[in-house]
């Protein structure tokens, strides 16, 4: 089955890529380096270049600055027809006028492909996305999940090296939007093309990507695996960016680290092995998930404090408290709604704790 | 509620159609077999005098190369105004619906104030020593092709931009991501979404033209005559079951033409697709 033969992904990098428009800068020096074959999700706030970086690998942006390679191939200044690589758009860009069949058969007449292959290929990709007797069906009369679905096997039955996605999901309601990651995560594996996926939900970029490319202001703010972009972000903006956490002020002083916020100082020596240990301000990030009610009793295990509920938010499997701290500082706690006693109600005080090795520091911007 | 009162908002209109269209119409279908009793020679008449016939003839083909020229004129400037930024279109548009505001006498009074014997056009040529003595254009035939065309290719140009911008840009990205070249791009998917546009434009034009009689009558010669003159010669003779009958021929040509035009652009379609079209 020639559809789905593994291709082989190609690499893809950015070099010192810069775009402006007049005297907006969309990407600046904006580096990035894809493996063959991965799957790295952009991911950051609207406006942060995303869409530009995906346009200007896909050959429909110029850029101002800087080198776009695929593979060992550099792209700028090819047309956006030379370049090999397959794309999904956001809003499907079906071609209206053809049915499911002549939609996905387009790339493959437009190379020539004999009748017979093209029927073949066409036929195997209908397969692939389980719609092998929607093929005479026309777009308008496709639901948003299998029109997403025609248009991904239009993207790969070319087998491109690259296949590039720019929020292709964000119209779907969140059932299937889950359903259709999970199709994409395999139909990766199978097809093995490289992927450039774009995203500004976090959530889905956790759960598709090899690896993360956080972006901020049209530049590359980090890039690593899902699990070290949550655990260890490099920026206080990653931090806040992926997911909700609690930044801390704090300063280390010989062996001493002092964290006024909760009235507590603890041993340098408790932070996690890795971190930088100067002298000076330092700020630790400590996610709400990692701080814990204390019993009178466990006053001992845990470095702890106190603090004030101000409100609580249900969110199904887990409650998230909002408390406010001594020093006036909001802190956001969630925990497990199975968690055993009674829940504090607004007003109350608790006695919170929590490990030092989840104190995250935060590099400083050098 | 009843049925019959479901579509009451589309009363006043059918209203209009009923009086202003409908009853008419059958009125000059009864004026044209029933003139002064129930006969058929009104019809006879006009199949059996070549005069007549000629005259259908040439109405039907200037009203399509009319209806042509315009489409092949008014298709790259509706496209090149699409492709324009938002604010240029307005303008561009504007100056396209400027002619529209005029009414199609005072136009064709215009053509023969610019090709009369001393009309703009001689002047120039004549200052120019290009020429000793005047060339005749008005009361010829092109002088009529060239004042239709511009009286409707207005009409043509707003058709084909509506069409053209309702088009996503973004299929046309898509495709060329997907491998096709510009003119790729064009062929598959620009073209085939504004045609039926286009197609539309150029049935109006049509219409249009099969009923056009003042500029044919003050800018082309006796051979220039269209139906509508003889519709309007033999009312003003009072020979009104004539009248009726060429009213009727050139309804039914009219007909004949949109359902050809209709067929033509779906060969063209086909044509255009190529290997897409299985
Ligand atoms: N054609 C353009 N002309 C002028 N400015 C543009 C153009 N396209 C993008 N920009 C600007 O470039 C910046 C980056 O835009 P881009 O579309 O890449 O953001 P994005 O990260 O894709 O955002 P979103 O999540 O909203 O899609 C923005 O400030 C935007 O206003
Ligand atoms: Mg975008």
């Amino acid at each position: 089955m020639p559809f789905t033969d593994a291709s082989s992904g190609e690499s893809v990098r950015f070099e010192g890529v810069g775009k402006s428009y007049g005297d907006v800068d969309a990407l600046v020096d904006f580096d990035l380096a894809v493996n063959p074959g991965e799957l790295v999700t952009l991911l950051g706030p609207s406006g942060s270049g995303k869409t530009t970086a995906l346009n200007v690998l896909a050959g429909f942006t110029q850029a101002t600055r800087g080198r776009v390679l695929i593979g060992d191939r550099e792209v700028q200044g090819l047309p956006p027809e030379k370049r090999d690589v397959g794309m999904v758009f956001q809003s499907y860009s079906l071609f209206p006028h053809l049915n499911v069949f002549d939609n996905i058969a387009f790339p493959l007449k437009l190379r020539g492909v004999s009748r017979k292959e093209i029927a073949e290929r066409v036929e195997d990709g209908l397969d692939m996305i389980q719609m092998g007797d929607l093929g005479q069906r026309m777009p308008a009369e496709l639901s948003g999940g299998q029109k997403q679905r025609v248009a991904f096997a239009r993207a790969v039955i070319f087998r491109p090296p690259v296949l590039l996605m720019d929020e292709p999901l964000a119209a779907l309601d969140l059932k299937l939007r889950e359903s259709m990651q999970a199709e994409i995560r395999a139909y990766h594996q199978r097809l093995g093309c490289t992927i450039v996926f774009v995203t500004h939900d976090q959530n889905e970029a956790l759960a598709l990507s090899d690896r993360i490319a956080v972006m901020g202001d049209g530049k590359l703010a980090q890039i690593d695996t899902p699990q070290a972009i949550y655990d260890a972000p490099q920026s206080r903006y990653v931090a806040e960016f992926i997911g909700k956490t609690n930044l801390l002020e704090a300063t280390v002083a010989g062996s001493d680290l002092a964290i006024p916020a909760l009235e507590l100082t603890l041993p340098v020596a408790d932070l996690p092995a890795h971190s930088a240990k100067r002298d000076g301000p330092i700020t630790l990030s400590l996610r709400p998930e990692r701080i814990f009610r204390v019993c009178q009793g466990d006053a001992e295990a845990y470095p702890n404090f106190e603090a004030r509920v101000e409100d609580a938010l249900f969110m199904g499997d887990m409650v998230q408290y909002r408390l406010r701290l001594p020093d006036a500082q909001t802190l956001i706690v969630t925990e497990r709604r199975d968690t055993g006693g009674a829940r504090p109600t607004r007003g109350a005080t608790v006695q919170l704790g929590f490990l030092p090795r989840d104190l995250t520091p935060i590099p400083e911007p050098s | 509620m009843p049925r019959i009162f479901r579509h009451w908002m589309l009363w006043p209109a059918l209203a209009m159609l009923l009086v202003f269209f409908l009853m008419p119409s059958v009125d000059i279908l009864r004026a044209s077999v029933m003139d002064p009793e129930l006969t058929f020679r009104h019809f006879e008449r006009f199949l059996e005098r070549a005069v007549y016939m000629r005259v259908l003839w040439h109405t039907v083909e200037v009203s399509f190369v009319v209806a042509i020229v315009c489409a092949v004129i008014a298709y790259p400037v509706a496209y090149f105004i699409v492709q324009s930024p938002r604010r240029v279109q307005f303008l561009l548009l504007l100056l396209i619906f400027i002619p529209l505001w005029m009414s199609i006498l005072i136009r064709s009074y215009a053509w023969m104030v610019v090709l009369g014997r001393e009309g703009v056009i001689n002047s120039l040529l004549m200052g120019a020593g290009l020429i000793e003595t005047p060339v005749r254009m008005l009361f010829t035939t092109p002088a009529v092709y060239v004042a239709m065309i511009q009286i409707l290719l207005p009409i043509q140009i707003v058709t084909c931009y509506s069409a053209m911008s309702d088009i996503d840009l973004g299929l046309v990205r898509a495709a060329r991501v997907l491998g096709a070249s510009p003119w790729e791009a064009t062929r598959r998917v620009f073209i085939p979404l504004s045609l039926d546009g286009t197609i539309t434009g150029m049935i109006i034009v049509f219409m249009l033209s099969m009923g056009f009689f003042i500029t044919p009558a003050l800018l082309g010669g006796r051979r220039d005559l269209l139906l509508a003159n003889l519709i309007e010669f033999n009312v003003t003779q009072l020979n009104w079951g004539f009248a009726a009958a060429i009213a009727l021929m050139l309804l039914l040509a009219a007909i004949v033409g949109i359902v050809v035009i209709r067929l033509a652009a779906r060969l063209l379609l086909r044509a255009l697709n190529g290997a897409l079209a299985r």
